[in-house]
């Protein structure tokens, strides 16, 4: 087991590399001299560029530019924003949490809806809820989500009125940031309309956000589960005389959780690209929003920084996955 | 007389011809089929737009700002689906919008598909550092969200149909490469490859004409459901006002521009949406048949 956690954890470290070299020269390729893009229109004088191409080491080789770049990374720091002039790094994990929240709460939203529309397809195989549960599944498959949202918005907050268009709490209410979670917080503050406001405000980003998830999610698992449901040992279980529910839900649902699992890993590249969308029709303050206004502004360094720290993000929780499947199934363990 | 009745056993025995045969399996789809039907409704549209639109999509009406579709009050025949902001047909931009939509998904899928196709290869035939080097990329490129890697791509190039093209081909491109390089070493340990190579085929003989045909059936699927993620992608771009630029009609592009509107005009905001929802859905299906009725394994 050491063994097999050390290979994973080894292998991750060209991939950290690869990173690096991307974030770096991508910001390379920017097109003209960064400190001038950087000065925008209104120019800069001669010695004001020498300094700021001393200050951010424009002026040494590229490969000491690499290098140094390395060594600030893995202390930490990624660098300030050229607007704030905050740390990139505290930016970062400051609104990271909200997108956190909203992805969470989008996943076990796909999860809910996905694994029981998923099982009870597979179960009533070619009945009209099948068919409806596959239908739907495409559709959510190829939805733009951007425009979902905005469909949702159209529907439940402009036509009915039932939800906020957007923010995540009211202006009125500020719990004491605890968990940085605005819902769980809200339920801490003991204030009943706070928790309500929050959740007002997470529901439609949240179904937004985990329509694609869910659609991939019941496919997945009715596919998997009409492949178990074939086994002999169904029909061992079936013939013992278990109900047919404890069939189903026991006996073969937990062997179709494998391939689940691992689709549900794969989702969250799935739901970082979701939520930059999710978060700009919404107006969520986090990371993906964050992203976009970097880009706007050209503020490169937010923008360098903020690839950097989702890709690692999405690397580490890539290696939980993997770590998690060789636990599960030792023959994955042995075979590396 | 008995060599006629053999002959005839000998007809009825052939097998049908694969380009037949793959048609039986795949009409018998219905899904596929009502894809395949979109997918040419859609690329005729694109095709004859200057015929079909009633106007230009770029021509503005002063008169006429935000007016909702024919069916409802307030709407006119002249503007069977509504105006935008400022006066310009809906239909008309629409059917507009299908070309660039269409241009940019085909674009992207066949640039991915030429230079991921040589990547393979490459890495296929070649193993050793070329491969891993290749492939170490490929990983990098699949572990970031693929949306991310492609605003920034853009952003650094510069907001722009040409460049969100290229963004979007270079995010999808791990996937033509996995899949031609995992073809290539299935295919290479085969007896015909062996043969050829024992009959003197030059290495560049073996990788297009011996290889590459035998790799065709999973690209081609992954093209079709690719032409879907590459719309999506680029429309996403374009919804966030980094692809096409305006006044160019393209449905991401339109969506953006609606953005505003969602509170009073519901039309401008449903329809470009509906284009791109009703294409990728049909790019799915289209795919999805295609994959059932070319894998050898699903046939019955």
């Amino acid at each position: 087991m050491l063994r097999f956690l050390l290979t994973r954890v080894t292998l991750i470290i060209p991939t950290f590399i690869g990173m690096t070299l991307l974030a770096f020269f991508l910001i390379r390729i920017v097109p003209g001299d960064p400190i001038e893009t950087m000065a925008g229109e209104r120019g800069i004088d001669a010695a004001r560029h020498a300094a700021l191409l001393k200050e951010y080491g424009l002026d040494r080789p590229v490969i000491v530019q690499y290098g140094i770049y390395i060594g600030r990374v893995l202390h930490g720091d990624l660098g300030k924003s050229m607007i704030t002039q905050e740390p990139v790094l505290r930016e970062f994990f400051a609104l990271f949490p909200a997108t956190i929240e909203l992805a969470v709460s989008a996943i076990i939203f796909a999860l809910v809806i996905g694994i029981p529309a998923g099982m009870i397809a597979a179960v009533r195989r070619n009945s009209i809820f099948d068919h409806g549960v596959m239908g739907a599944s495409l559709t959510g498959y190829s939805m733009p989500i951007f425009w979902w949202g905005l469909l949702l918005i159209l529907l439940f907050s402009v036509q009915l009125g039932w939800t906020p268009v957007s923010g995540r709490i009211d202006v009125k209410y500020y719990p004491e940031p605890v968990t940085g979670f605005l819902t769980i917080d809200a339920l801490l503050s003991d204030d009943s309309g706070a928790f309500r406001s929050a959740i007002s405000h997470l529901i439609l980003p949240m179904i937004v956000l985990g329509t694609q998830p869910l659609a991939i999610i019941a496919r997945m698992t009715r596919s998997a589960m009409l492949e178990v449901l074939g086994e002999d040992y169904i029909r061992t279980a079936r013939a013992k005389g278990l109900s047919s529910v404890r069939v189903v839900a026991v006996h073969a649902f937990r062997n179709a959780l494998i391939p689940v699992i691992t689709v549900i890993g794969l989702q969250v590249g799935v739901l970082f690209t979701g939520a930059i969308l999710t978060e700009t029709i919404f107006s969520w303050p986090g990371v993906g929003k964050w992203l976009i206004e970097a880009i706007n502004r050209r503020d490169y360094p937010v923008l360098q920084g903020g690839l950097l720290m989702l890709g690692v993000v999405v690397m580490f929780v890539n290696l939980l996955v993997d770590v998690t499947y060789g636990i599960i199934n030792p023959r994955i363990r042995k075979s590396t | 007389m008995t060599s006629e009745t053999a002959t005839a056993q000998v007809t009825l025995a052939a097998p049908p011809s694969p380009l037949r045969e793959f048609w039986g399996y795949f009409s018998a789809n219905h899904g596929a089929v009502a894809g395949l039907v979109v997918v040419i409704i859609v690329l005729s549209m694109a095709a004859f737009a200057n015929v079909l639109a009633p106007y230009s999509p770029t021509l503005t009406n002063n008169s006429a700002f935000l007016q909702p579709p024919a069916w409802q009050a307030g709407g006119s025949w002249a503007y069977p689906l509504g105006t935008d902001a400022i006066g310009r047909d809906m239909l008309s931009r629409l059917i507009y919008g299908g070309r660039l939509t269409l241009l940019i998904g085909i674009a992207v899928v066949a640039l991915s598909i030429v230079v991921g196709i040589a990547l393979g290869l490459v890495a296929g035939f070649f193993r050793g550092i070329t491969e891993i080097a290749i492939m170490r990329l490929m990983d990098i490129i699949l572990t970031l969200p693929s949306l991310l890697l492609g605003i920034v791509i853009v952003a650094i190039l510069g907001p722009g149909i040409m460049n969100a093209m290229l963004a979007v081909a270079v995010v999808v491109l791990p996937h033509y490469v996995r899949l031609t390089r995992a073809a290539v070493i299935s295919e290479t340990s085969k007896d015909y490859v062996t043969a050829a190579r024992a009959n003197g085929a030059t290495r560049l003989r073996l990788m297009f004409n011996e290889v590459l045909p035998n790799c065709a059936a999973p690209l081609i699927v992954q093209a079709s459901l690719g032409v879907s993620v590459a719309i999506l992608d680029a429309a996403a771009l374009g919804f966030l006002g980094l692809g096409a630029q305006p006044p160019a009609s393209e449905w991401g592009t339109m969506l953006a521009d609606a953005r505003e509107f969602v509170l009073r005009a519901w039309w401008v905001v449903t329809f470009p949406g509906l284009m791109i929802l009703i294409t990728v859905l049909a790019f799915n299906l289209l795919g999805d048949g295609l994959r059932d009725a070319l894998d050898p394994k699903l046939k019955r």
